[in-house]
């Protein structure tokens, strides 16, 4: 029983929480992308880097406050700095849209185009996020490290198996749920909210509601800069933050979306938790859990690790390409243009 | 202005900046340029097969790249015979075993129908991974431990290294295969998701497999088609005629073994352009353009359509597999952690927009003009920087931070330039006909 109990917290600790932080990042991320391809209808290239200017932002805002001698106490400063950074983002995104997307939307460009114009957007915020804070790691995550500490963990519980929570990890898990539960609420009670999901079922029937379809574009860039501005932070926090990184992301993320069926948030909520609990099984050497859950006959004497860690893209890659060939659409059903 | 005197007038004008950087700079950085401008042309001649003839989203280059600089390790050093004995015929065995786990699976999957279908697949794939990785593991293993700090790997074939041209380009032709036959027939932007992540998966291969090419300990001193320049410089006749010309025998070396890349990857861009015009001409470039302007009406024609994508998808990779080996051939050495999806899918992407999709000679003006602006803006960067801070106090730390980053201006210019294209002239600097 002690031994199962054992082999239970490592493997919350080395599995399960961290999937479930990584997993509720990828989340935020893939509603983004899910959101621009519902009511845009394209795929969204510059996501990542969108998610880097935010996280950038926050980032330097936390040092200025850190500098004027601020802070949250336990929990981490960049808290107070988030809503700068979304207001940053916001103005940013709304800037392109008016400079760049506004004029193939009035043309119904193809959607290729509007993703090759993307494209074009993503090297022009990745220079800017390289311009501003360089190439470098990041740190600036402060207040308490740990909400529960592996040493606290194990002499309250007299375990061998100590569990860590960090208090990122616990700030990503309630500030997803509280976006996700802000994000339904405002989609399915508020006017704004159910025109944009009018107009993302059918353009011309919105349209002749008397639906503003620029209203619209203009929430949804606000929302989707809101999103990305607090998943690139959570992730920044989480890990730390590297320009590079976010573009990384990228394949995660739009695996996330697919697999939930773009177009559908409900979908890219369920993507981002499968493609994290997959991407962390599966690259998780396994021995120190089946240790204690084997007889020791059976006991393995390698580490047990279907894949090495630097596989991970293989993973989602390998989801989303067994959901598209299979379903198409999606979990849930998404669009499929 | 006619099309063939605008076309003229603007490689014209390429020539006259790779003069000058000749003239003004020096000889030695214009035919830098001239050489990585010859492969960025290549590269974007692939992309433009795929995307300008037959409107085929690929955002994977960087990966075929990657697959041609494999090619030349694998060609072109000598085998290592310890490592072989040591883990060869096992590591063998581990993909072939491998590879039949997947043909097996794929086999079941068109053959069964239902439940048993579903569950006779992953029962496979279990099987063969536990009995791919029960043979791997340790032969990957054996070979890495055979002198790790100058080798630890299995070694090429031991051939010229030109040979690895075309063999980088099979390679990446069998893995653009590979790709096509899963992906395409997607719609457009999901090729493109899909082609992003297997570039990702071959570079983790490239970077993690060291038994392969060695990983990220890179192999460098790869042979070369041209002599060394300390060879060069030893031999007599070649000091002397350095000298009856008035160069001096070390820049004379440069320039001599520069000119020869020059030369060399000259002859194949002018072999695969000429091969790529006649295909836009003939029947075939007809039909491809046919099926991209309009899929269902060429269908209705008979036109098998998911076949013409997977035949031009695979030559389309395959000429940026041979313009990733010459690359890497170029630089001597294969080092996995310097590609990145920046500098080789979505440039070259911007090499093809810019140049003018769907025109060959668009996309080979493309490539040298982007790859030419890409590298000057970060020698102008800073010098612009210097000008503009210039009223500045020197000891302002926005001074230093401005000047400091101010060569990472070449991606936002890179992006500048491709949504001024877009915006203004969206069919290109030399439209298609």
């Amino acid at each position: 029983m002690i031994d199962f109990l054992n082999g239970l917290v490592a493997l919350s600790n080395f599995v399960l929480i961290p999937a479930i932080a990584y997993g509720s990042q990828l989340a935020l991320g893939a509603l983004g992308v899910t959101l621009i391809y519902g009511i845009l209808r394209f795929s969204n290239f510059a996501h990542g880097d969108t998610m880097a200017f935010g996280a950038m932002v926050t980032v330097l805002v936390t040092w200025w406050l850190q500098g004027m001698g601020v802070s949250l106490g336990p929990l981490p400063t960049a808290l107070l700095a988030l809503p700068v950074a979304i207001v940053a983002t916001m103005a940013l995104v709304l800037f392109t849209d008016r400079m760049v997307y506004k004029f193939y939307r009035e043309q119904k460009a193809k959607p290729v185009i509007l993703v090759i114009v993307s494209m074009g957007v993503m090297f022009i915020m990745n220079g800017l996020v390289r311009f501003i804070i360089g190439v470098n790691d990041q740190r600036f995550s402060d207040g308490e490290r740990f909400i529960v500490s592996v040493r606290e963990f194990k002499q309250m519980t007299g375990l061998r198996e100590g569990l860590a929570i960090k208090t990122t990890q616990g700030i990503t898990v309630i500030v997803a749920v509280v976006c996700v539960a802000l994000l339904f609420w405002f989609l399915n009670r508020t006017r704004t909210g159910k025109s944009m999901r009018a107009y993302s079922d059918n353009e011309d029937l919105a349209l002749l509601s008397g639906i503003n379809p620029e209203r619209v574009v203009m929430y949804t860039w606000m929302i989707v800069a809101a999103l990305a501005t607090i998943a690139g932070t959570l992730y920044g926090l989480d890990k730390s933050f590297k320009p590079f990184v976010y573009f990384m992301l990228l394949l995660p993320i739009f695996a996330s979306a697919i697999v939930g069926g773009l177009g559908n948030p409900l979908g890219a909520i369920a993507g981002g938790y499968i493609i994290a609990f997959s991407e962390v099984t599966i690259t998780y050497a396994w021995k120190k859990v089946l240790k204690y859950w084997l007889p020791e006959s059976l006991e393995p004497d390698s580490l047990v690790q279907l894949l090495s860690t630097d596989y991970k893209f293989a993973v989602s890659f390998v989801i989303l390409i067994v959901v598209l060939l299979f379903k198409p659409t999606g979990i849930f059903k998404g669009k499929s243009v | 202005m006619t099309y063939s005197l605008r076309t003229s007038l603007l490689f014209l004008l390429m020539a006259s900046l790779i003069l000058g950087e000749g003239l003004l700079v020096s000889w030695n950085s214009a035919l830098g340029i001239l050489n990585f401008g010859l492969i960025s042309a290549i590269l974007a001649l692939g992309v433009n097969l795929q995307w300008g003839f037959a409107g085929l989203f690929n955002v994977g280059v960087m990966g075929f790249v990657a697959l041609g600089g494999l090619a030349v390790v694998l060609t072109s050093t000598q085998p290592i015979g310890e490592a072989w004995s040591a883990g060869g015929g096992r590591m063998i065995l581990a993909l072939v075993t491998g590879a039949a786990t997947i043909v097996v699976a794929v086999i079941a999957n068109n053959r069964l129908r239902g439940r048993a279908r579903a569950a006779a697949i992953v029962a496979i794939l279990i099987v063969g991974f536990v009995l791919y990785r029960f043979i791997f593991d340790p032969a990957a293993q054996a070979i890495e431990a055979v002198n790790p700090a100058a080798t630890g790997y299995l070694g090429g074939l031991g051939l010229p290294v030109l040979m690895a041209w075309p063999i980088g380009g099979l390679l990446a032709a069998g893995a653009a295969w590979l790709v096509g036959k899963t992906a395409l027939g997607l719609r457009s932007d999901y090729l493109a998701i899909a082609t992003l992540g297997i570039a990702e998966i071959i570079i983790a291969v490239m970077k993690n497999e060291d038994w392969l090419a060695r990983g990220v300990k890179n192999v460098s001193g790869l042979p070369r088609p041209m002599p060394y320049e300390i060879d060069l410089q030893k031999s007599e006749s070649f000091v002397a005629s350095a000298q009856s010309l008035g160069i001096d025998p070390v820049t004379a070396s440069t320039l001599y073994v520069k000119l020869g890349y020059s030369l060399l990857f000259s002859a194949v861009l002018i072999l695969i352009l000429v091969a790529a015009q006649l295909a836009l001409h003939s029947p075939w470039g007809r039909m491809m353009r046919a099926i991209r302007d309009n899929e269902v009406a060429a269908e209705a024609m008979g036109k098998h359509v998911t076949k013409r994508h997977l035949q031009i998808f695979v030559l389309g990779s395959a000429v940026c597999g041979i313009a990733g080996a010459m690359m890497t051939t170029l630089d001597g050495q294969l080092t996995p952690g310097s590609y990145q999806p920046l500098r080789y899918t979505f440039l070259i992407w911007v090499m093809v927009i810019v140049g003018g999709s769907g025109n060959n000679l668009g996309a080979v003006l493309g490539g040298f003009l982007i790859y030419f602006l890409y590298t000057k803006v970060e020698v102008w960067g800073p010098d612009l920087m210097q000008l503009v801070t210039s009223g500045m106090a020197d000891d302002s730390s926005l001074k230093e931070h401005l000047i400091a980053s101010a060569a990472h201006m070449r991606l936002l210019t890179m992006g500048v330039i491709l949504l001024m294209v877009l915006r203004f002239s969206p069919r290109g600097l030399i439209p298609e006909k």
